[in-house]
């Protein structure tokens, strides 16, 4: 009964979702009030039937109702109950309807708070919001229905892909879809403004936000998907240049170009059509991603039921939306003209040379990503290209990128001077290569990779500080004088500040991991040690353990240093009975400078078991960056500048201090 | 009941990530180590998207195999990759070999990169050349008429 109710709120739902896309928008066109305020109802209604849908199937999980095909094919009863919630969206159609979910959840924060938002634009947004949710709703109800029933149910189910019954995925697809499906809004904020003709800066500030939201959310989607595979594949990966990974990375990338190039819109009134352009690109990407993981066309570990009825239909989607999105920008965008003036050196360009470095680097990842399908549909020739290549072809842009940062990012709008700003960071600049030189010194030979890498690191790092050091005159006023300063700092600035030197953390986490891992591999007997590193560990025990749903193998590794036992180690060889499926759980000692990392491997024929042992320097600096810098997107989306109906407070303060008469 | 379920789960081979076996591991560190730089670059050609290192399928420990071999032969990294793509073709590689089929994919970023900055600094320079807003240079007739004012 209950699934029949959720079925039948997803079905009220696409009607409402059909209205909400067609009357605000004729409203919009004809200037009719009421027609336009019907928007902000219905996109709320939309969300609190999504939500009653989604929980609908959620119950069926959490019950183990195996009369439900979805459930019968993706669960099982003896899984534990986190892994019954979470496995809602570990299939195909669960994780469309949360797609759909949060579609709709960002269209009802829009028109819940979006109160200072002009009339006719808010129901546009929300009309093109509405039209992409049609298009999903059509796409789960016809082409992927959780809801559907078996007639003869089984007694028990065929349970979730072991690889996903881990916590990582009650977080990572959650967040990831925030992420993709966030961009959604800038997406419809573009296209309500090409139909509306007009982009100013007080539609960049309402835009700024919902990207930076949806961008946050994808940084930690990201992030703890690699952080995810680095304890679950077993052997300590955090990026694969996998073609899933990249196309969710592109929007990342994308999305950060659009945060850039927003700020000019709102402060400068230039840039206007080609951040319109950025929108539409960073959310077709988004598409591009649910085309891709969807439709089998690239196989991927990632992958879920390779359909291509599904696959055509999305394809359709993507088409309409981007195809769609990028005709109505060819025929409006010429509109957008600005007449701002503005100096080759300045923070504008500052701001154009950081688009441009991003979006060559996202085209680099596209074209590396399709480029196998590319040649075997044209010559029929396979092809890989695999991390080598992206290593070798994205890097680049990265580094030019960090070189450039700390200088461009304080450069004064309209009219700087290079030799100026630059300045103060001579030191700066010296310290970094002095601190790369003694890493070189220090590595006794080796790639050139770590040098470099804390050398930028540090530059970022240091760069991004001294900038607030400079706003608040630290040292060069009273500390009175530069506490005021700070606590008066915008919090956008602070959030610029943060997402900076987040992005030299992550490079230094890269640089050294990389340049430094080591590993060993050996068989091991029972109550053998041996040296790793600085490190004695001893194989005391090798235990068979029962899961609710798994059988395993589990070792006792006691790790000890100069004679002083530091811990205990469980790797665990897993074995999913259902799924006839094994996995790996590797046992990482975590601190701030290396992780100790092992695995356990086969038993061998001559007795004993196959143990690898991995030290990796500094690899959590790589995750802790990324928090850093989605830290900083959410301290700048406290900025008062972005909160709802903050001018209007403003506005109606009396002035805190008179001001001394003329 | 426990050892017979894990006994029953190890004669079941399911591809399932590995590592590199002990009794792959060459003796010599800097032969080793060469070998797994070589590796690096290579597929595991049965697999879903799997590097060679990763896989336990029994092909990719004989590619594996197979480079050590060689590396301890004295063979060369090209001569190794040749050995390679003569018999499991280019699609073994991943990092595609810059051929002129291979052309565009390697100049793709250099190209846009150049593409795009001469959008950038042509849209940055007219910026910086445009006239202030609100102001339009003169027309040849209000030239004229300035000449003419200021000559008076």
């Amino acid at each position: 009964m209950i699934v029949e109710l959720g079925h039948l709120a997803l079905i009220l739902a696409f009607a409402v979702a059909i209205v909400q896309m067609i009357v605000p928008m004729v409203g919009a066109h004809k200037g009719w009030v009421d027609w336009m305020r019907l928007a902000v109802p219905a996109a709320q209604i939309q969300f609190v039937l999504t939500l009653g849908s989604f929980l609908a199937l959620t119950y069926a999980f959490v019950v183990s109702d195996f009369s439900v095909r979805l459930v019968a094919a993706n669960s099982h009863s003896a899984k534990p109950m986190i892994y019954k919630v979470t496995g809602v969206w570990g299939n195909h159609e669960g994780s469309m309807l949360l797609w759909i979910l949060i579609l709709t959840l960002f269209g009802a924060m829009v028109a819940v708070w979006g109160r200072m938002l002009p009339p006719a634009l808010k129901a546009r947004v929300l009309a093109v919001q509405s039209s992409i949710a049609v298009a999903f709703f059509a796409f789960v109800i016809f082409t992927s229905n959780p809801f559907w029933r078996i007639g003869s149910p089984p007694i028990d189910g065929n349970d979730l892909n072991p690889l996903l019954q881990d916590p990582g995925l009650a977080l990572h697809p959650p967040f990831l879809y925030l992420g993709y499906v966030g961009l959604s809004m800038a997406f419809s904020f573009a296209v309500a403004a090409l139909i509306e003709g007009r982009v100013d800066a007080a539609w960049a500030r309402w835009v700024r936000p919902w990207t930076l939201l949806a961008w946050i959310n994808l940084t930690i989607g990201i992030a703890l998907g690699s952080f995810w595979a680095y304890y679950e594949l077993g052997w300590g990966g955090w990026w694969f240049w996998d073609p899933v990974e990249n196309v969710s990375f592109m929007p990342w990338l994308l999305a950060a170009a659009l945060l850039h190039s927003a700020i000019v819109v709102e402060k400068r009134d230039t840039l206007k059509s080609w951040t319109i352009l950025l929108a539409i690109l960073a959310f077709s990407f988004s598409l591009m991603g649910a085309f891709v993981v969807r439709s089998g066309i690239i196989t991927s570990v990632h992958a879920f039921a390779n359909d291509p009825e599904r696959g055509v239909f999305l394809l359709w989607i993507m088409a309409f939306f981007t195809g769609g999105s990028l005709a109505l920008y060819a025929w409006r965008a010429p509109m957008l003209k600005s007449t701002t003036v503005f100096s080759t050196v300045s923070r504008e360009s500052g701001l154009v040379l950081n688009n441009v470095l991003l979006v060559v680097a996202t085209a680099v990842v596209f074209v590396g990503t399709m480029w196998p399908l590319f040649v075997e549909v044209a010559t029929g020739r396979l092809v890989s290209v695999g991390p080598p290549f992206f290593d070798a072809a994205f890097t680049p842009f990265m580094i030019v990128l960090a070189m450039a940062l700390p200088i461009f990012s304080i450069l004064p709008w309209k009219r700087g001077d290079l030799g100026r700003a630059a300045r103060p960071y001579w030191g700066i600049a010296a310290l970094s290569v002095v601190l790369g030189a003694l890493v070189w010194a220090l590595q006794t030979g080796g790639s050139m990779f770590a040098p470099i890498g804390v050398t930028l690191a540090a530059w970022v790092v240091v760069g991004a500080l001294a900038d607030v050091a400079t706003r608040v005159k630290l040292l060069r006023a009273p500390l009175s004088e530069s506490w005021r300063r700070t606590v008066n700092l915008p919090r956008a600035d602070w959030g610029k500040t943060l997402g900076h030197a987040g992005v030299g953390v992550t490079i230094f986490g890269i640089a050294a991991l990389t340049a430094w891992e080591t590993d060993d591999i050996r068989v091991l007997q029972v109550g053998e040690t041996f040296t790793k590193g600085p490190y004695e560990l001893r194989l005391d025990a090798i235990d068979n353990v029962r899961g609710p749903n798994w059988i395993a193998e589990v070792a006792t590794i006691t790790f000890s240093r100069d004679g002083r036992e530091r811990g205990q180690l469980f790797p665990e060889k897993r074995f999913y009975p259902v799924q006839q499926f094994p996995t790996t759980q590797a046992a990482i000692h975590r601190s701030l400078t290396r992780d100790l990392y092992v695995t356990l491997g086969d038993p061998q024929a001559s007795g004993g078991y196959a143990v690898r042992t991995y030290i990796k320097p500094f690899s959590n600096w790589i995750w802790i960056g990324a928090l850093i810098m989605a830290a900083g997107g959410a301290v700048s989306l406290t900025d008062r500048r972005f909160r709802v109906g903050a001018p209007a407070r403003r506005r109606s303060e009396p002035p805190a201090a008179p001001m001394p008469a003329e | 009941m426990r050892a017979v379920l894990a006994l029953v789960a190890l004669l079941i081979a399911a591809p399932a990530f590995a590592f590199i076996g002990p009794d792959e591991v060459l003796a010599d560190p800097e032969q080793e180590a060469r070998a797994r730089a070589i590796t690096a670059e290579l597929r595991c050609v049965v697999c879903q998207g799997q590097a060679l290192d990763e896989s336990n399928a029994p092909i990719a420990r004989d590619l594996r195999m197979i480079v050590r071999e060689q590396v301890v032969a004295g063979a060369s990294d090209a001569e190794v990759f040749a050995f390679l793509t003569d018999r499991y073709g280019e699609f073994v590689l991943y990092r595609p070999p810059f051929t002129l089929a291979n052309a565009p994919l390697w100049l793709a970023g250099p190209a846009l990169l150049l593409l795009g900055s001469g959008i950038a600094i042509s849209f940055v320079r007219g910026r910086a050349r445009a006239a202030p807003s609100g102001r339009k240079p003169l027309s040849p007739e209000e030239e004229a008429r300035l000449a003419r004012l200021l000559k008076e």
